[in-house]
């Protein structure tokens, strides 16, 4: 994972500061922790710090929440290494996420990451020259319904094929905003067929139904 | 308190005894890697697990706290399946390394996959590789050993408190390490190649130089500073390999400073091993009686006065005893052992004691630092105040050297202004004191080596009686010293008599040649150059700063190569005990003090060790006692008059290098340089 390895000296910034705006909205995160329990802030402030800094987390971030939390630094450099979620190094402006777990690979997520190779020139673990594209694997993430999926950034894309992955690349490429969830168009995680049962009656209502008893 | 029965056998403890801990009671051995005594309780490793009756799965003994009515079973086959179970996954990942390893021998995987291991491995798998970390001259990393019991990150965190250790990383991928490589910048550090119960964390300095069936141990007594920490020094042949610590709960408990463990390599270089003697402004290798020839000779005619004797930080209490003997026969009052010119009296032994006791610590509620930092004086004392300080309820301030000493504490102020200032409670922090159960003050060197030492030591004397710290049951006055003789000397009245002149003034009367021979015995911390008009005998081990104004150097020994006796700063006594011999012709310090006395018909009363701790007992009841401590009388003490306004800096600067031996230590010096230089470009 090579978004898990600390970027080399060079391109580790100097200094890193929460804007004004973070600033307050961290302030108001620590303030929900009883006294003497700060320290149970470092995840949000973190993840605030990577949205802040184009999705990675440099270390003199990691070293900025420490000390805004009166923490030793080596406690959020485990915390911050620990989730995979948190880039330690550069990614372009959409990290795509693979999931390659059993359910999305015998769906065909090996067709998504070709798709993607063919499109970008990227393999899993690497960084767009350009600075749009990062791609990495990953583990299930939670949508083996409508496999296979990527994630970008923060919003899922499901039901793809190797065409609906191609198209989807092209939309980003093209500066455009693709359809969040199902490429199919299926709502939700319904039957991919539409309904096949109690197909005359309607849904019963259920907050009926459990006042009535 | 919880009544419970292990292995058919009931046993009654304190509430808050976890289930390994009653085993222990009964003297029944679980094996662990991540539990020790003095940590926290993470329960990660899962090798301590015991079967409890009604309870569906084996528990984790470690972090089971005792409850009434429990039945533990530790011999069972379910343990046992659990216990090789556990065994198998942590060999998962471990090198079968041991005859490369250093830790070989001693560890406590090895000596536990003895009685859990498989024979064989199921692992078809690669064994994960982990990167090496560099953690600073003292410690080798070997991470592929490591079986994360995480005993190292507790001990930074807990007691050395220093935070930089942590596991990074997640699963598969998780590493110990600081993440940013850098030295571990504690002077306990050393403690951690102690507890890593595996191969990971070794001593570098140690590294592939002996198995530890090869060593001959030898429990003796440390002088790199005067806490008297107890210690092992490991030897093979005539070469000290190792130094490690020995529990005494009272001073280190289980741990020793960076300087204690590492510094025994200055015991190889720079050493003195035959005599000298000065001929034609030259040094040059001599045989005893020459040696001896030439001092008699400069000796003959002199007037008592007119000679002086000044001893060292490293002296045992037998050779200043012997020479005090020697000084007396030849009628010199001119002896001095405060070589840093310490403003500390005989007469109330009290006056220069660390009263409390370093476990004395445990009691105090506030805690005065004057003109000390503790933490480079005496690291363990600076550990036993951090171990109090993270019990709560402990409140310190310090008047001199603002430095990071692991706890939080309320600056006062630098110097003595603020001493009057809290004398008269114009300070908060006297309102601390006053309302404190068992208040302590702790007076550094750095407050007594003034020419004002005598009035601090009156005015510390003055706090400490305003703020009730002497009462009942309790002295909460304590001087902490720097050198591991100096009670000692002040204990046998090692201090000019009569009429006599203390170092400041041998040193002005050799410059005006009213001082005309000065014995040096291990004096190498006073400025030798004005000696040069004197006959200067230097009597020592090591080639240092007080052999280069020598006319005879006469080869002592070292700490490991005697049997000497030590007072630590507590006014314990104890007994340091012969590891290896002197080099060459080198010799323990008493017999030679013993034979030079012969040779100028003024024999000393005493022809072996034994004749010579009797009188040495007699003539000072305290070293009657060994490890003892007995309640010193609290008297008036210290000089009337004004404090100058000069701020209180620490006696140390450099931790690392105090004394000949560790100026002498490559690893001492490699210490100075990473993270003494480190910590100072930060």
């Amino acid at each position: 994972m090579s978004f898990g390895t600390p970027a080399p000296e060079d391109q580790q910034p100097d200094h890193f500061e929460f804007t004004a705006e973070n600033l307050e909205r961290a302030r108001k995160i620590i303030a929900k922790y009883p006294e003497g329990r700060q320290q149970s802030a470092v995840l949000p402030l973190l993840d605030i710090a990577q949205r802040q800094n184009d999705n990675w987390l440099p270390r003199a971030a990691m070293d900025y929440v420490a000390d805004l939390l009166e923490i030793p630094r080596i406690r959020a450099y485990e915390v911050a290494s620990f989730y995979t979620m948190f880039n330690k190094a550069p990614v372009g402006r959409h990290l795509i996420m693979v999931c390659t777990t059993t359910p999305c690979w015998l769906c065909g997520s090996d067709d998504v990451l070709r798709a993607i190779e063919d499109k970008t020139g990227l393999r899993p673990g690497q960084n767009g020259d350009d600075g749009m594209f990062s791609v990495v694997e990953v583990e299930c993430a939670g949508a083996c319904v409508n496999a296979p999926m990527v994630q970008i950034n923060d919003d899922y894309y499901e039901d793809l094929n190797y065409d609906r992955m191609v198209t989807l690349i092209d939309e980003l490429k093209d500066g455009k905003t693709p359809t969040v969830g199902s490429q199919t168009g299926r709502h939700g995680s319904q039957a991919q067929a539409g309904p096949t049962s109690l197909l005359d009656r309607r849904p019963p209502d259920v907050v009926a139904a459990a006042s009535e008893d | 308190m919880p009544k419970l029965t292990i292995d058919g056998i009931e046993i009654e403890v304190e509430k808050g005894t976890s289930v390994l801990q009653a085993c222990e009671q009964l003297g029944i051995e679980i094996p662990r890697f991540c539990f020790h005594d003095r940590l926290s309780v993470p329960a990660n490793c899962r090798m301590c697990l015991v079967e409890m009756e009604r309870s569906p799965k084996p528990i984790a003994s470690c972090a089971m706290p005792a409850g009434d009515g429990m039945v533990i079973h530790t011999n069972s086959d379910v343990v046992h399946k659990a216990r090789k179970g556990v065994m198998e996954f942590l060999l998962i990942n471990h090198p079968l390394d041991c005859p490369i390893c250093d830790q070989g021998g001693e560890c406590d995987l090895q000596d536990q996959a003895m009685a859990y291991g498989f024979d064989r491995s199921r692992f078809a798998e690669n064994k994960r590789a982990v990167k090496e970390k560099y953690l600073g001259p003292l410690i080798k990393t070997f991470m592929t050993r490591c079986i994360h019991c995480t005993r190292c990150i507790r001990f930074a965190d807990e007691i050395a408190g220093v935070p930089e250790l942590g596991a990074t990383g997640r699963s598969e991928h998780m590493e110990i390490g600081t993440y940013i490589e850098k030295a571990i910048t504690t002077e306990l550090s050393g403690n951690m190649i102690d507890i890593c119960p595996v191969g990971a964390l070794t001593s570098k300095p140690y590294a592939f130089s002996a198995r530890p069936w090869e060593l001959k141990r030898t429990e003796t007594i440390d002088v790199m500073d005067a806490v008297g920490s107890n210690i092992r020094v490991d030897s093979r042949g005539g070469e000290v390999m190792r130094t490690l610590p020995r529990l005494h709960e009272a001073i280190n408990e289980e741990w020793i400073s960076d300087k204690t463990r590492f510094a025994y390599d200055g015991l190889r270089r720079q050493r003195l091993d035959r005599p000298y003697v000065r001929r034609d402004g030259k040094l040059e290798q001599a045989t005893w009686p020459e040696a001896f020839g030439a001092i008699a000779e400069a000796m003959e005619g002199l007037e008592g006065s007119a000679m002086a004797a000044i001893a060292g930080d490293l002296c045992d209490v037998e050779a200043m005893y012997a020479l005090k003997g020697l000084m007396a026969s030849v009628g010199s009052p001119n002896i001095d052992c405060r070589q840093d010119g310490a403003k500390l009296q005989p007469d109330v032994r009290a006056s220069y004691l660390f009263n409390t006791g370093i476990a004395g610590i445990e009691e105090a509620d506030a805690i005065l630092i004057v003109g000390s930092n503790p933490r480079w004086e005496a690291a363990m004392v600076n550990a036993r105040i951090r171990k109090r300080w993270l019990q709560g309820g402990l409140k310190v301030g310090v008047i001199g050297p603002q430095v990071d000493l692991t706890y939080r504490y309320d600056y006062l102020g630098a110097g003595p202004d603020t001493l009057k200032a809290l004398a008269d409670g114009s300070i908060e922090f006297a309102e601390t004191l006053k309302s404190a159960k068992k208040p302590m003050l702790i007076l550094g060197q750095g407050a007594l080596t003034r020419d004002d030492g005598g009035q601090v030591l009156a005015a510390t004397r003055a706090v400490a009686d305003g703020f009730g710290m002497v009462k009942d049951g309790w002295n909460g006055f304590n001087v902490l010293h720097t050198a591991a003789a100096r009670v000692g000397g002040l204990d046998i009245g090692f201090v000019p008599g009569e009429g006599g002149r203390d170092v400041a003034g041998i040193l002005a009367g050799a410059g005006e040649g009213a001082i005309k021979l000065v014995w040096l015995l291990g004096a190498d911390e006073i400025d030798s150059s004005a000696l040069s008009n004197a006959f200067v005998i230097y009597q020592g081990h090591h080639g240092d700063r007080g052999a280069h104004a020598a006319d005879v150097i006469l080869p002592g020994a070292a700490y490991p190569e005697k049997n000497g006796t030590y007072v630590n700063t507590e006014g314990r006594v104890q007994h340091a005990k012969m590891a290896v011999f002197p080099p060459g012709d080198a010799r323990e310090d008493w017999t030679i003090l013993r034979a030079f006395s012969q040779q100028i018909g003024k024999a000393l009363p005493f022809d072996d060790l034994h004749q010579l701790r009797r009188k040495l007992a007699e003539d000072h009841p305290v070293f009657a006692e060994i490890d003892r401590l007995h309640p010193a009388e609290w008297q008036p003490f210290g000089n009337d008059g004004e404090m100058g306004s000069a701020v209180f800096a620490s006696p140390i600067e450099t931790f690392y290098m105090t004394d000949p031996i560790s100026r002498a230590s490559i690893t001492m010096a490699k210490c100075l340089d990473e993270i003494e230089g480190r910590a100072a470009a930060e």
